[in-house]
């Protein structure tokens, strides 16, 4: 399915979850901050929201300092 | 024709010259600011015009100090954001930087909040002064925030803040900064605030260790209601520190998307 990813149209197949999305593109659940439709997602709930075809999802991986 | 001079309206014939009005009202200003700008020559006055007197070395009367602090901004940006509150969360490199950038420009409310104090490494990038050591850093900023604006209000919490106490301790606040330390506590400020107020923005920052060129910092909107400046990649680690120069590009970018925020435009 199409799911446009911090402005980018990209096609991914085995996705379901927020949680899914993030294994698949390799990132920390504990540093990012996540999006979809702009709604921005509980880290408890990424287990249980959906990633449907069209979504439009921003995700920020925060790195340390300050 | 309606000037102000030193914030107070004044009305002057047409035709009035900035020098004859300042050896009228105020005989002896050695530094004349018109619309937020150093005049150097006399010229006509122009319905409008925001013309400041100052003498230098002399200490305004308290009725038109706060006249004089803001004379070089911008016209017409103080008054939008004498109104506003702005919280931070975190008072180090970051925090304590964007807190003096928004003081001096006259923010009217400042919501302050960090657990720790002020300790000697802290001083290679942080707002504070020897003598400050040992002080929890909520009071030490406070104290320098009064000696540079004494008009500001700075409501202060020296505590951890966390998913619960997020929403509480800035439930009014017009923006807000995140300015921890840690990228894991970063994350999880920015979703605790967005969850409980969607629609007030974030200014968060993440990727300003090392001394990189200062160019690879950035402000970018990354989410509705989410701006995050810096190089989204330099983390501090060994062999990468913290240090003033770079820490203080990313702080006063934050401070500046502040501004802009609070003037209605995107940072």
């Amino acid at each position: 399915m199409k799911v446009t990813i911090n402005g980018k149209e990209q096609e991914v197949s085995g996705i379901k979850s927020v949680r899914d999305l993030l294994d698949h593109l390799g990132l920390d659940c504990s540093k990012v901050a996540v999006e979809v439709n702009s709604c921005v997602i509980k880290r408890d709930e990424y287990d249980q929201t959906a990633i449907s075809h069209g979504d439009v999802v921003e995700i920020v991986r925060f790195v340390g300092g300050g | 024709m309606k000037i102000l001079v030193n914030e107070r309206p004044v009305v002057v014939g047409e035709g009035t010259r900035l020098y004859e009005l300042r050896d009228t009202l105020y005989p002896g200003a050695d530094c004349i600011v018109v619309n937020g700008f150093p005049s150097p020559v006399d010229r006509t006055l122009r319905e409008g015009d925001r013309v400041v007197f100052i003498k230098r070395g002399e200490c305004p009367a308290p009725e038109e100090f706060e006249a004089l602090l803001t004379a070089r901004h911008t016209p017409g940006v103080h008054e939008k954001i004498r109104t506003a509150t702005v919280g931070i969360c975190g008072l180090g490199g970051l925090g304590s930087s964007v807190a003096v950038a928004l003081g001096r420009i006259g923010i009217g409310r400042l919501i302050l909040a960090d657990f720790d104090v002020v300790e000697p490494s802290n001083l290679n990038r942080q707002c504070y002064f020897v003598d400050q050591i040992g002080m929890p850093k909520t009071e030490a900023l406070k104290a320098t925030l009064m000696r540079l604006n004494p008009y500001l209000k700075v409501v202060t919490h020296t505590q951890r803040v966390d998913e619960a106490s997020v929403a509480t301790l800035f439930e009014e606040v017009d923006v807000m900064v995140e300015a921890l330390d840690r990228a894991e506590e970063k994350a999880r400020l920015v979703e605790a605030f967005l969850t409980s107020y969607p629609t007030v923005p974030v200014v968060a920052a993440s990727g300003l260790a090392g001394f990189g060129p200062a160019n690879e910092i950035e402000t970018r909107k990354v989410m509705k209601n989410l701006y995050v400046c810096g190089d989204f990649t330099s983390e501090a680690m060994e062999h990468q520190g913290l240090m003033a120069p770079r820490v203080g590009v990313a702080a006063h970018h934050q401070a500046n998307a502040v501004l802009r925020l609070l003037l209605g435009y995107r940072p």
